[in-house]
């Protein structure tokens, strides 16, 4: 089949990259590096999960530790340093089937020889009944985003996790009270997180027990209706807001039919490498991770996948 | 010089309220990250619709009592008033043709 371009046909590009993470970022920087001129979709919100934290204190080379958003704008500025070729797009449909992959935003059609995919994950809700409704009204995902608006009230931060501590730790800036809940008695946290929490005078913590529903009044979150996983009681929280730090969930949706997943949706690849079932697609990053989920380990896998992208052109040659 | 309006608690009346066209208003803050994102946007917006509508600000850290007023508890937060009245409000960012399309209904 001949190369030629024609009027019609999209350009066809070496290597596009879905995604602006770590992963993505790092994969843009050596993909371009490599000369394969990449092509780069990076959403609406670029930058990925570490856009809305604070400090970052454990991704290696900043003694000091560095604010996410910083971070991110620097792995950013270093992948257009090389010649990416960035798009503040969303990436809507793809078929990556073919020889030839193809995507879509909107209407605007692109091609390429190679695809590392790099979307991340999204944060996870409880799917509690009042939760989407009074989202924005009271239920946030983003502590460092919504913080700011609950000055001196009784807050609920729903999570066992590094996050959750974290979330909880950062509220107390602005909140009177934190109460963490956790379905569980044990924490996943870290040590340091954990005790970091448990130090703070303004956090409290609620085990054992579930968020049954989001309760409402005036528009806005009034309460919680909590509930006892050992004792099966019933109880109400009075809260203003709740924010959710249960996880995150991969954004692996317009890959339906095509790549192939685990049951949880994380795209599966064939380790160590970052090849999935297609050829010429490649993943990395939190899309594909559900134990890691790390900064450092993203940007490490979206290394991986750009030369493992490299290497699979230089074998179409 | 930039298009969009930044409204004070002084002036949210004369600029917003009377205002004879309709008015979209980006509540944002310094430290949102996707506040950043959506301002580019609404200066686009601005000087694209500068003749049908106005386009305003609020900076929710410096004026807290029109924050308090409007109950924003997420940012960017993005209200639309017509005739002194809100008549739409969508929290977070948003693609440019989205915002277009809620303002064109007002127009």
């Amino acid at each position: 089949m001949s190369e030629e371009q024609s009027a019609v046909a999209p350009k066809i590009h070496d290597v596009a990259i879905i995604g602006s993470g770590p992963a993505g970022y790092t994969a843009a920087v050596y993909a371009a590096r490599a000369d394969l001129n990449p092509i780069m979709f990076e959403g609406y919100e670029y930058g990925g999960s570490l856009m809305t934290t604070t400090d970052v204190e454990n991704f290696p080379g900043f003694e000091k530790g560095i604010l996410g958003p910083e971070l991110m704008e620097n792995m950013r500025a270093q992948a257009e340093r090389f010649g990416t070729d960035m798009h503040m797009e969303l990436v809507d449909r793809v078929d990556l089937t073919g020889d030839i992959k193809k995507l879509w935003v909107g209407d605007d059609e692109y091609h390429a020889r190679a695809v590392i995919l790099s979307m991340g994950s999204a944060p996870r809700y409880l799917g509690v009944k009042g939760e989407q409704e009074l989202l924005g009204r009271g239920v946030s995902a983003c502590a460092t985003c919504d913080g700011f608006f609950f000055r001196d009230q009784d807050i609920a931060v729903i999570g066992g996790g590094d996050s959750a501590m974290e979330e909880a730790t950062f509220l107390t800036k602005f909140a009177r009270s934190v109460t963490i809940v956790h379905r569980r008695e044990e924490f996943r946290a870290s040590a340091i997180m954990l005790e970091r929490a448990q130090k703070n005078e303004k956090i409290r913590f609620v085990t054992n027990k579930t968020v049954e529903e989001v309760i409402e009044a005036d528009g806005k979150v009034s309460g919680l209706k909590l509930n006892d996983t050992v004792t099966g009681e019933d109880s109400v929280l009075d809260v203003t807001a709740m924010f959710v730090a249960i996880g995150h969930d991969p954004r692996s949706e317009i890959l339906a039919g095509q790549v192939e997943v685990d049951p949880s949706n994380y795209v599966l690849v064939q380790e160590p490498s970052t090849r999935t079932n297609l050829d010429g697609v490649f993943a990395a990053g939190d899309l594909v991770d559900s134990h890691y989920q790390q900064a450092i380990t993203a940007a490490g896998s979206g290394c991986r996948a750009a030369i493992d992208a490299e290497h699979y052109l230089a074998s179409l040659a | 010089m930039s298009n969009v309006v930044a409204v004070t608690e002084q002036t949210f009346k004369s600029t917003v309220i009377d205002s004879d066209k309709p008015v979209i208003v980006d509540f944002w803050a310094e430290w949102c990250g996707p506040c950043k994102k959506l301002s580019p946007i609404i200066e686009e917006i601005a000087g694209e619709y500068g003749d049908k509508a106005v386009v305003a600000s609020v900076d929710v850290d410096a004026e807290r009592t029109l924050g308090a007023m409007f109950q924003i508890m997420s940012i960017p937060s993005v209200l639309i008033f017509k005739n002194g009245a809100k008549v739409e409000e969508f929290v977070g960012l948003r693609p440019k043709n989205e915002i277009v399309e809620k303002l064109e209904k007002h127009l």
